[in-house]
């Protein structure tokens, strides 16, 4: 398969390949990079955001 | 039957429709919904309550990457829903999710953290503010999938109890 890297598409067979998963009580992070060598040329993110991050509370008032 | 005092939970849908004005509303072409935008923000930027429109300053760099960021796709209106009998919850969630790059366009963001949804249709006017955990993208694509558009889960929520 071919990747978009730093240095142009290249095959994913001569690269090192990393996933990972962040999850918290906001959101899951699945990021997966390439290596080539020492060298990262591709890193890629997909985040699910998994509630609302902001709200506001409207009020009437009382009498 | 009973009167009980509450903001009535239609009226806070309506908020987000610009179906009621206290004020001087801007003057509108037409009744179509406005068109949004998402842009990203270096973690080192300072995006927050205080932004009351879209700024470059502290947003992402990047090759295939516009200033101002991507149109967020807004397919369903808002909705308000009774959740009890004295409280609602007014609400809204683009409808699909926000995606920078693609294979054949790919960015690179150097550490970022923050991706501000403003109004490109009213002088870019802010709305919300969205913090994650800070990200770097190299040579890919940055997807952000929306959370369910649901009373309790939704991108944004205006509520009363």
């Amino acid at each position: 398969m071919l990747v978009m890297t730093t240095k142009g598409e290249m095959d994913d067979a001569l690269l090192e390949k990393k996933t990972g998963t962040i999850d918290n009580e906001n959101e899951t992070i699945n990021w997966i990079e390439y290596w080539l060598e020492d060298e990262l040329v591709h890193r890629s993110v997909d985040m699910v955001l998994k509630k609302y991050t902001v709200s506001g509370l409207p009020v009437a008032a009382s009498f | 039957m009973a009167n009980t005092q509450s903001m009535c939970t239609s009226f806070l849908g309506e908020l987000m429709t610009a179906t009621h004005n206290f004020g001087t509303a801007p003057t509108r072409g037409s009744s179509a919904a406005d068109t949004f935008k998402a842009a990203l923000y270096l973690a080192s930027a300072t995006i927050n309550a205080s932004t009351t429109a879209y700024t470059s300053t502290g947003e992402v760099t990047s090759t295939n990457y516009t200033a101002g960021g991507v149109n967020v796709t807004n397919a369903n209106p808002p909705t308000s829903t009774n959740t009890s009998a004295t409280a609602g919850t007014g609400y809204w969630t683009p409808s699909a999710s926000i995606v920078y790059g693609s294979s054949g366009s790919p960015v690179t963001f150097a550490s970022f953290d923050c991706v501000l949804i403003y109004n490109s249709s009213q002088s870019n006017k802010s709305v919300s503010v969205h913090t994650f955990t800070a990200q770097t993208v190299t040579s890919g694509t940055f997807t952000l999938t929306m959370p369910s558009n649901t009373t309790s889960t939704a991108l944004l929520r205006l509520v009363t109890t």
